[in-house]
């Protein structure tokens, strides 16, 4: 069976002989949830770029579901929906023309496009913005209708960078279930690129990171997070402690009075540590992660590539 | 793309094409009109009746199919240019790259809805001018062919400008530029003949001079020059044209990076 998408040896220099991408492979399966992520200026959009063709490579073969995009681009870009990073629809249109002439250019006539492109509206809750211009819409709205447009001549493989950029929460998981259901029940293979990490480990099932122009990482979510090789956790207290506590084996520090933060290595339990606050009468009312695990394996990677500490300015 | 898919993608174009110029009429439609009922009354009535005849027609008969021909061309440019290079700046152009179009079909689209507006345009000054005279076409055959021909090769020229053009600048120095003066100089006012020699052979390189005055040969039956050659270098000129935007689109100059 074919990949969703090959890359190999891919090359991207611009003009200015900047080199955006240094020869690299990649390969996202058929159904799967891919999250390629990587700083800003990584060259992850460049990637994405010169697979849906806004971007000329330099060398390099992309193949979308085993189709050349060289050799036969117009079937390739079939199985193609692409929802990028900016606003790049016209403004002036309505929201359901939008969608409906995105259907015409893939010789999809108007009247059958109708009804995809409404029930692509109301799942995703544009229906009754329908008649307006698309310049009346609010942020979240604009990139649903970029997700609208890119869906309805129903690709198999779907890219998506950075969908949620600026959306609200509660909208964000809302197109996160909407993102995981059109995975999982029409087996559309989706690529995300994000800044939102906790986005990435909640609905992708495998990784790239990209830094300089380089794949530095590649495997699944699963194997990721389990090379995590230390955690550290904030303690929510039920009253308050006037000194650090020891715990013999694991680091704690005393945040303030009712907040201490636990380090626990791979291989320690963490209910140890909890017998033996127990035992000095201290109380945990809850706990949570103190940075999302994906996050601090993701600044750890970059980090390394970088050669230098501190270079991840605009990291979620 | 099969054949029929190709008709969908292209009526798509085509059709947002003429709705967006049809929307937006008091800048697209409104304007030429206003603009050759001046020229109509100014030139033609005011200072027209003091001219008398030019190559045996009355001046108002002779100044007509050259301000529906001036009026043609400047749409037909402006239409293309102005929509291409707002949906670059806007970049709704990457629906259509990122889409199964070839080049070709793209091209062919904004050309048919820029020829359109230019066409739409001539059908209203050519009623302005109504009021002014009255129009007799001799030849009907060549003066629709020439018409079209010329409201497509100026829509190919407005094309290949938005491609090449970076800011709103460069979309209005070639009309501004280029295409007034030639028009003006391209015989839509006086015949060449009125010209010391030395300009009239000047004249003769100015490629809109044979359009207007193929025009005029289709309504009038008077011409400066030899109307056949003309239809055949506005023929050559649209093929030439059309390759070079195809291959800048197959270069993606001005779209890809």
């Amino acid at each position: 069976m074919h990949a969703a998408l090959s890359i190999r040896g891919l090359t991207k220099v611009y003009d200015n002989s900047f080199h955006a991408l240094k020869g690299i492979d990649l390969e996202v399966p058929q159904g799967d949830f891919f999250a390629l992520l990587g700083p800003n200026g990584a060259g992850k959009s460049t990637t994405l770029g010169v697979v849906s063709s806004l971007v000329r490579k330099t060398a390099g073969e992309v193949s979308i579901y085993g189709i050349d995009v060289d050799r036969d681009f117009a079937r390739a870009r079939y199985y193609l929906g692409v929802v990028p990073q900016e606003f790049n629809f016209n403004q002036f249109e309505k929201v359901e023309d939008i969608v409906l002439t995105q259907a015409g250019y893939y010789g999809i006539p108007r009247r059958q496009a109708e009804e995809r492109a409404h029930q692509l509206l109301e799942d995703l809750g544009l229906w009754d913005k329908r008649h307006d211009a698309a310049r009346m819409l609010s942020g979240g709205m604009k990139r649903r209708l970029m997700i609208a447009r890119a869906l309805i001549h129903r690709p198999k493989l779907l890219i998506l960078d950075e969908p949620t950029a600026g959306v609200d929460i509660e909208l964000r998981r809302s197109m996160w279930e909407y993102m995981k259901r059109i995975n999982e029940q029409e087996g559309t293979t989706i690529i995300l690129t994000t800044h939102y990490l906790e986005e990435a480990e909640s609905l992708c099932r495998n990784i790239a990171i990209i830094n300089h122009g380089e794949i530095v990482h590649n495997t699944s979510m699963r194997e990721l997070l389990g090379q995590l090789s230390r955690e550290t956790f904030v303690l929510d207290l039920a009253s308050p402690v006037a000194q650090c506590p020891v715990i013999e084996g694991f680091d704690v520090e005393r945040l303030d009075d009712s907040q201490l933060t636990l380090s626990v290595d791979k291989g320690q339990r963490i209910n140890d540590a909890f017998a033996r606050l127990s035992e000095q009468n201290i109380e945990v009312v809850s706990m949570r992660n103190r940075a999302n695990r994906l996050e601090e394996l993701f600044v750890r990677m970059v980090e390394g590539s970088n050669g230098t500490q501190g270079q991840q300015g605009g990291i979620r | 793309m099969n054949a029929r898919q190709k008709l969908v993608a292209l009526w798509t174009i085509v059709r947002s094409e003429i709705r967006r110029f049809m929307r937006i009429w008091p800048q697209t439609l409104l304007p030429p009109s206003i603009t050759m009922t001046m020229y109509f009354i100014i030139f033609g009535n005011l200072i027209g009746s003091r001219i008398g005849q030019m190559d045996g027609v009355d001046y108002m008969d002779y100044i007509v199919p050259g301000l529906i021909m001036m009026s043609v061309i400047t749409n037909s440019y402006s239409n293309v240019a102005s929509s291409f290079f707002g949906s670059k700046f806007q970049r709704s152009v990457e629906e259509m790259i990122i889409s199964p179009m070839p080049n070709w079909l793209v091209l062919s689209g904004f050309v048919i809805g820029g020829a359109a507006r230019g066409l739409a345009v001539g059908i209203i000054v050519t009623a302005v001018s109504l009021f002014f005279t009255d129009l007799q076409i001799q030849h009907p055959i060549l003066t629709i062919l020439v018409v079209i021909m010329t409201a497509v090769l100026f829509s190919i020229g407005g094309f290949i400008n938005a491609l090449l053009g970076k800011k709103f600048d460069d979309i209005s120095i070639v009309p501004i530029f280029v295409l007034t003066p030639l028009t003006y100089l391209g015989g839509v006012f006086y015949s060449i003949h009125t010209l010391p020699e030395f300009w009239q052979n000047v004249s003769l390189i100015n490629p809109i001079l044979y359009m207007v005055n193929t025009f005029r040969y289709g309504i009038l039956g008077v011409s400066d020059i030899n109307v056949g050659a003309a239809v055949g270098a506005i023929a050559v000129f649209i093929v030439i044209f059309f390759s070079a935007a195809i291959w800048l689109l197959r270069r993606g100059k001005g779209l890809r990076s």
